[in-house]
C-alpha cells in the first residue's frame, strides 16, 4: 500500500482527499464528522461489535461497457448510497466513496445501538465513578431517544467483582465492547479476560486461576468506553469533573510515559496516560501510575530545617539558604562535593553544576538508580532523567565518582557535601562516614535517614509540583509541569538552587524557570537552540540514542499489517 | 442399476425424486463402505480424481447448484472466490452444524449414508485443493460424529482417504470436529472460530471472508452437508445434465423437511421449483389435521419470514407477473424470495389454525435470545427484549404499545448486525407483527385478564393503562 495514493472520499457532501487504506472513521474525523463508536480503538484491532458507528455508504455504480459514469456537479462519478449501513471502524475507504455520517439511516442506527445498549443498563450514573466522561452518557445525550420503552425486568449481572488486585469490575455497566480483553491479549500479552454466557447474559469474566494483575492493567481502565472496570486506588476518590488536568510526564523510569496528572485543591487523585506515539503509544505502568501517592505522605518535609543539638529546628528561608550557603563556602575549591540525582530536571541539574562550579567542588555526581526493564515500557533505568545529567553534568558514566567522593569524605579531603534528592544511605554510604562531615546540606522530599545527618534540611517539590524538563531514554526532551503546589513552605528546587547559586556568587541569577533554561541552551551543547516553551505537550527529540521502545515497535509491526490504526 | 426397495412404511412418495436421499431408509442399507462400495459409492471419485482440478469447479458452477444450508449461494461460484494467486493451505469444511429449527436433512445422511457426504467432501477437496477438511458436526449429534469417525477410517483403509487418494498423488484427510452446542457455530465465520479454539463470535465481513481470509487466515471453504453431497451426483451425470433437473436457476433436488401441523410431516427430496406449497402440504404431507383450516407456513426454516395462508404473492411470470396463493408457491430459492420470505435451510413449518401466533413467534423468539452469540449489541440486547415482550404478552401483560415496539426493535436488528443470525432472529418477528397484527392486538388487550400476570407485567400494564 503506497502511503502517498489517495482516494477521494466524499462525507457528508463534502469531498475530501484522504490516503488510500485509510479506515472510514478515520476519513470522516478528517473531515471533522466525528462518528461515535464504544469498542473501536486505534491502537487494537477492529471487532466490529458495538455498532455505534454504523454509518450509510455508498460507491459509485459501475457503469455499463461502454458507458460514462453519471458525474456530479463537482465532477465527482454519483454515488450509489446502499440500503444497508456499514460499520465505519473496520472498513476502509475507496475512490468515488460517499460516507453520510447525519443521514436519518445513520441516525436511526445510533438511537437504536443507544436503546439497546441503556435497556440492560443500571443507570448507576450517580454511584458511578465514569460519570463525567463516559461514552455512553455523552452519545445518550447526543444520539439518544431520551425515552425509555423498555417495560421489562432487566438483565442481572455480577457487580463489583475484584478481577485483579488493581480492577474492579461491574458487569452491569458493561457494554462488552471487548477493549479490555483485546487490550489485555493484544498490547501486553496477558490474555486473561473474555466473555462467558450467551446472548444479553454475556459477561465480562477474568480467568478463574489468573487475575488481571500485570503491570498494565489499569489500562483496561482508561479504555473502558463505561464505567465497567474501576481502579481501586481512583473509584469513589473524586468526581471527575472536579478534577483539574495537567499535561506531565511520569518520572518513574527513564521512559517518561506522557501523563495527565488529575487534581483537585492541592490534592493529585490520579495518573492517566496521555498518548505519544514517540514514548508511551498511549499506555503506561500501574506502577507509574500509581508513583504518586508519596506526594501526600506525612513524612514530606514541609519546611526548611536547621540542626540543633540532637534534633532539628525550623528556620526561615532566607536564613536556611544563608547558613548552607555559608557552610559550603567555606570549603570552596576542593573542600567539597555535590551528590545530585537523576530524577532532577535539567534546570536543576544546571543550577547545581553552576553551583559547583563557583564552589570549586570536587565532584558532582548522581545516584544510579538500576532495576529490570519489562519488554514493554517499563525501563530498567529507573532515573527519570539520567540522559538529562549526563548532558548537563557532563557525565560519561553516571553514579562512578560516588566511590571516590566516599573516599574522600572518608580521607577527611571532602568535607562537606551537598545532596539533592538523595538518601545517601541507600546509595552506598555509611552513617559513619556522612558524620565524618564537616557539613552536610541536603534537600529532600521526605524525611530520611540523610536529612537526619543533615546540618542544612531543604524541602522540595515533586515531580507534580514544579515545572521543568527532562531527557527520556530515547533522548526525548520532555516537560514537567505543575499539577499542585508543594506542601507547606517546600518550593520548587530550581529556586532553591537559584538563592544558593547567589547567596555564593553575589550575582543576580536569573529570576525564571525559563531564562534557566534559556542560559542552559547556552552553555551545553544537547540543549543548543531549544527554549522550555518550545517543547510542548509531546516533547521534542533532543539526543541520538539508540534506544528502542518495544512496545512501540511491535505497535508499528501491527500498523503495517494493517490490523490496526496506530 | 436397480431401483432401490425402501423400509415399510418409509417408501418415499411418488413424486419425490431421490438423488441425496436415495439411499436414507433403504432396505437392507447400512452405513458401511461394503454396502456403499457394493451400490457403486466411491466410483464418481475414482472419475473425478481424473480430471483436472479447475474442470470440477466448471461442472459444479455449470450444475447452478445452490447452497443448501440456507443462504442459497451458487456453490461453484464460491468455490471460485479462493484467490488465484493463493500460496496458503486451502481448508474445506463440512458445516454439519445443522441447528435451525425445522431442518434435520443433513442428520439423515451422516447417520445413514455418510460415505457419500465423504466422497462429496473428497472430491470438493481436490477440486478446491483442500488437504484437509473437516466435518463440524453439532454436539447433539453424538452417534453421528461416531458414525462419520467409523466411515472415516473405512474410506482411509481403502484409499479414498489418506496421503495418496487412489493412488492419484493427492493426499486428503478429514476430521470430526464436535461443537458444543451452539447454534451460532452454523454461521460460517462463527464456525471457524469455533474451529480455532475460540468462542465462536462471527467475524467481520469485509475482511473476513472465509475463501480469502478463513480457517487460520487460510482460504477456507464452508459448505453444507447436502451441497457437498451434490457435489459426486454432478460429477456422475455432469454439471450440464444435472442442471436440467429442478428448473432454470433453481437446479437440483433439495430435501424439505415438513414439521408442524401436517398429517405427515417429514423429509422429502424433491426437484427444486416443480412442486409447489399446495402440493407438498396437501398431497406430500396429507394436509392440515382434519376439520383444521392453513394459518400459515415458515417455508425454510425458522428464521424465514413467515407466509400467511390467505395472503397473495406477486411473483414473475414469463415477461410478465402474476398473482399466486400461498399453495402455488413453487418451492425453489426465487420465488420464494420474491414472496417475501426464503427457501433457506428447506425447514417448512405448518401450522394450522389452531395455533396463537404471538406464541408461534415467542417459541422462535426464546430460541434466538438463547441462541444469539451476544457479540454484537443489536442482536444481543433486542433478541432477548422481543423474548420479554411476547412472554409478557402471552403472560396477559401486554400493553397496546408493545406491537409497534415489537416490529421496531427487530427493525434496529436486522440488518445492522456482524452476521445474519440479526436477521435471522429479526425477520420471525418482523413478519408475525406484520403480517398477524390481529393475533398480537389480541394479547395486548386488558381482556386478557383472567390470565395471571407476572408482577413485573402487572407493573408494565399499570404504568401504560391510561396511554
Amino acid at each position: 500500500m503506497s502511503e502517498e495514493a489517495t482516494v477521494n472520499v466524499q462525507v457528508d457532501g463534502t469531498w475530501i482527499q484522504v490516503p488510500k487504506g485509510t479506515r472510514m472513521i478515520e476519513a470522516c474525523k478528517q473531515a471533522a464528522a466525528e462518528v461515535p463508536h464504544y469498542c473501536y480503538h486505534p491502537k487494537l484491532t477492529s471487532p466490529g461489535n458495538c455498532r455505534m458507528c454504523l454509518v450509510e455508504m455508498g460507491m459509485p455504480p459501475r457503469p455499463a461497457p461502454g458507458e460514462e459514469p453519471e458525474l456530479d456537479k463537482d465532477g465527482h462519478a454519483k454515488i450509489g448510497w446502499m440500503p444497508r449501513p456499514v460499520i465505519a471502524c473496520a472498513n476502509t475507504v475507496a475512490e468515488g466513496m460517499g460516507i453520510r455520517t447525519d443521514s436519518p439511516l445513520t441516525r436511526e442506527c445510533r438511537e437504536g445501538v443507544m436503546e439497546f445498549l441503556l435497556i440492560n443498563h443500571p443507570l448507576d450514573c450517580p454511584i458511578c465513578d465514569q460519570a463525567g466522561e463516559c461514552t455512553l452518557q455523552e452519545y445518550s445525550v447526543e444520539h439518544g431517544k431520551g425515552e425509555s420503552r423498555f417495560l421489562e425486568n432487566k438483565v442481572k449481572k455480577p457487580k463489583s467483582v475484584e478481577i485483579g488486585p488493581r480492577i474492579r469490575l461491574d458487569d452491569e455497566r458493561c457494554v462488552l465492547c471487548s477493549r479490555c480483553v483485546r487490550f489485555t491479549r493484544e498490547v501486553v500479552d496477558d490474555d486473561v479476560l473474555g466473555f462467558v454466557d450467551r446472548g444479553s447474559h454475556n459477561v465480562l469474566t477474568v480467568h478463574p486461576d489468573r487475575p488481571l494483575a500485570n503491570n498494565y492493567s489499569l489500562n483496561t481502565v482508561d479504555i473502558c468506553p463505561v464505567g465497567a472496570l474501576t481502579s481501586e486506588d481512583f473509584r469513589f476518590q473524586m468526581r471527575v469533573w472536579f478534577m483539574r488536568e495537567t499535561e506531565s510526564i511520569c518520572t518513574g523510569c527513564a521512559r517518561g510515559c506522557n501523563t495527565l496528572i488529575g487534581s483537585r485543591e492541592g490534592k493529585i487523585y490520579r495518573q492517566t496516560p496521555r498518548e505519544n506515539n514517540d514514548v508511551n503509544s498511549a499506555w503506561m505502568c500501574d506502577e507509574g501510575r500509581l508513583g504518586f501517592h508519596y506526594l501526600n505522605s506525612d513524612a514530606r518535609l514541609t519546611e526548611p530545617l536547621v540542626k540543633d543539638g540532637a534534633g532539628h529546628r525550623p528556620i526561615d528561608w532566607p536564613e536556611a539558604i544563608r547558613r548552607a550557603a555559608e557552610g559550603l563556602a567555606k570549603y570552596r575549591g576542593g573542600g567539597l562535593a555535590v551528590v545530585a540525582s537523576g530524577r532532577m530536571t535539567n534546570e536543576e541539574l544546571y543550577l547545581a553544576r553552576t553551583l559547583a562550579e563557583t564552589l570549586g567542588a570536587a565532584a558532582v555526581d548522581i545516584v544510579k538508580r538500576e532495576g529490570e526493564g519489562d519488554g514493554y515500557l517499563v525501563h530498567a533505568d529507573k532515573n527519570p532523567n539520567t540522559a538529562g545529567a549526563r548532558a548537563v553534568l557532563k557525565l560519561r558514566s553516571p553514579g562512578s565518582k560516588l566511590k571516590a567522593i566516599k573516599k574522600g569524605i572518608e580521607d577527611g579531603s571532602i568535607k562537606a557535601l551537598l545532596v539533592l534528592g538523595e538518601n545517601l544511605l541507600k546509595a552506598g554510604f555509611e552513617e559513619g562516614t556522612l558524620k565524618n562531615l564537616k557539613f552536610l546540606v541536603s534537600s529532600h522530599l521526605l524525611a530520611n535517614p540523610t536529612a537526619k545527618l543533615s546540618h542544612v534540611v531543604l524541602p522540595g517539590a515533586g515531580f507534580a509540583e514544579k515545572r521543568g524538563s527532562m531527557v527520556n531514554a530515547t533522548g526525548r526532551l520532555q516537560r514537567l509541569n505543575k499539577a499542585v503546589e508543594p506542601p507547606g513552605d517546600a518550593r520548587e528546587d530550581w529556586e532553591t538552587l537559584q538563592d544558593l547559586n547567589r547567596a555564593v556568587d553575589g550575582l543576580d541569577g536569573v529570576g525564571e524557570i525559563a531564562d534557566v533554561f534559556a542560559e542552559m541552551a547556552e552553555r551545553v551543547s544537547a540543549f543548543k537552540g531549544m527554549s522550555l516553551s518550545k517543547i510542548g505537550g509531546g516533547g521534542v527529540h533532543l539526543i541520538d540514542t539508540d534506544e528502542r521502545v518495544p512496545l512501540l515497535e511491535r505497535e508499528a509491526e501491527r500498523v503495517r499489517e494493517g490490523l490496526i490504526v496506530g | 442399476m436397480a431401483a432401490p426397495k425402501y423400509i415399510k412404511g418409509k417408501e418415499p412418495h411418488k413424486r419425490e425424486r431421490r438423488l441425496i436421499f436415495r439411499n436414507v431408509d433403504r432396505e437392507g442399507w447400512d452405513p458401511s463402505i461394503a454396502t456403499y462400495i457394493a451400490d457403486g459409492g466411491y466410483k464418481q471419485l475414482e472419475k473425478a480424481i481424473k480430471m483436472e482440478p479447475g474442470a470440477i469447479t466448471e461442472e459444479v458452477k455449470a450444475s447452478g447448484l445452490r447452497g443448501r444450508g440456507g443462504a442459497g449461494f451458487p456453490t461453484g461460484v464460491k468455490w471460485g472466490f479462493i484467490p488465484p494467486n493463493n500460496t496458503k493451505p486451502v481448508y474445506l469444511i463440512c458445516n454439519c452444524d445443522e441447528s435451525e429449527p425445522g431442518t434435520f436433512k443433513d442428520r439423515y445422511i451422516v447417520h445413514q449414508d455418510p460415505h457419500q457426504l465423504i466422497e462429496g467432501m473428497v472430491i470438493s477437496c481436490y477440486a478446491v485443493g483442500a488437504k484437509v477438511a473437516y466435518i463440524y458436526i453439532r454436539e447433539e449429534f453424538p452417534e453421528g460424529a461416531k458414525i462419520l469417525e467409523e466411515a472415516i477410517e473405512e474410506a482411509r483403509a481403502k484409499k479414498f482417504l489418506g496421503e495418496d487418494v487412489l493412488g492419484s498423488g493427492f493426499g486428503c484427510e478429514i476430521y470430526v470436529h464436535r461443537g458444543a452446542g451452539a447454534y451460532i457455530c452454523g454461521e460460517e465465520t462463527g464456525l471457524i472460530e469455533s474451529l480455532e479454539g475460540k468462542r465462536p463470535y462471527p467475524r467481520i465481513k469485509p475482511p473476513y471472508f472465509p475463501a480469502a481470509l478463513g480457517l487460520y487466515m487460510c482460504p477456507t471453504i464452508v459448505n453444507n452437508v447436502e451441497s457437498l453431497c451434490h457435489v459426486k451426483h454432478i460429477i456422475e451425470m455432469g454439471g450440464e445434465e444435472y442442471s436440467k433437473i429442478g428448473t432454470p436457476r433453481n437446479t437440483g433436488t433439495r430435501i424439505l423437511c415438513v414439521s408442524g401441523d401436517v398429517n405427515r410431516p417429514g423429509y422429502y427430496e424433491v426437484e427444486v421449483g416443480k412442486v409447489t406449497m399446495g402440493e407438498l402440504i396437501d398431497d406430500f404431507c396429507g394436509g392440515v389435521k382434519k376439520g383444521r383450516e392453513l394459518k400459515a407456513v415458515i417455508p425454510g426454516g425458522s428464521s424465514a419470514k413467515v407466509l400467511r395462508a390467505d395472503e397473495e404473492y406477486t411473483v414473475k411470470a414469463g415477461d410478465g407477473e402474476k398473482t399466486i396463493g400461498i399453495r402455488d408457491i413453487p418451492m425453489d430459492f426465487d420465488t420464494m424470495a420474491a414472496c417475501g420470505s426464503m427457501a433457506g435451510s428447506g425447514g417448512v413449518i405448518v401450522m394450522d389454525d389452531s395455533r396463537d401466533m404471538a406464541w408461534v413467534l415467542n417459541n422462535i423468539n426464546a430460541f434466538y435470545a438463547h441462541e444469539s452469540c451476544g457479540q454484537c449489541t443489536p442482536c444481543r440486547e433486542g433478541s432477548l427484549w422481543m423474548k420479554k415482550i411476547t412472554d409478557r404478552m402471552l403472560a396477559g401483560g401486554g400493553v397496546p404499545s408493545d406491537v409497534k415496539t415489537l416490529g421496531s426493535v427487530a427493525d434496529n436488528i436486522a440488518g445492522r448486525t456482524i452476521c445474519a443470525f440479526g436477521e435471522a432472529c429479526a425477520w420471525p418477528t418482523q413478519s408475525f407483527v406484520a403480517k398477524f397484527p390481529e393475533e398480537f392486538k389480541k394479547h395486548t388487550s386488558r381482556k386478557n385478564a383472567g390470565k395471571p400476570l407476572s408482577g413485573e407485567a402487572k407493573l408494565a400494564a399499570e404504568g401504560l393503562a391510561g396511554s
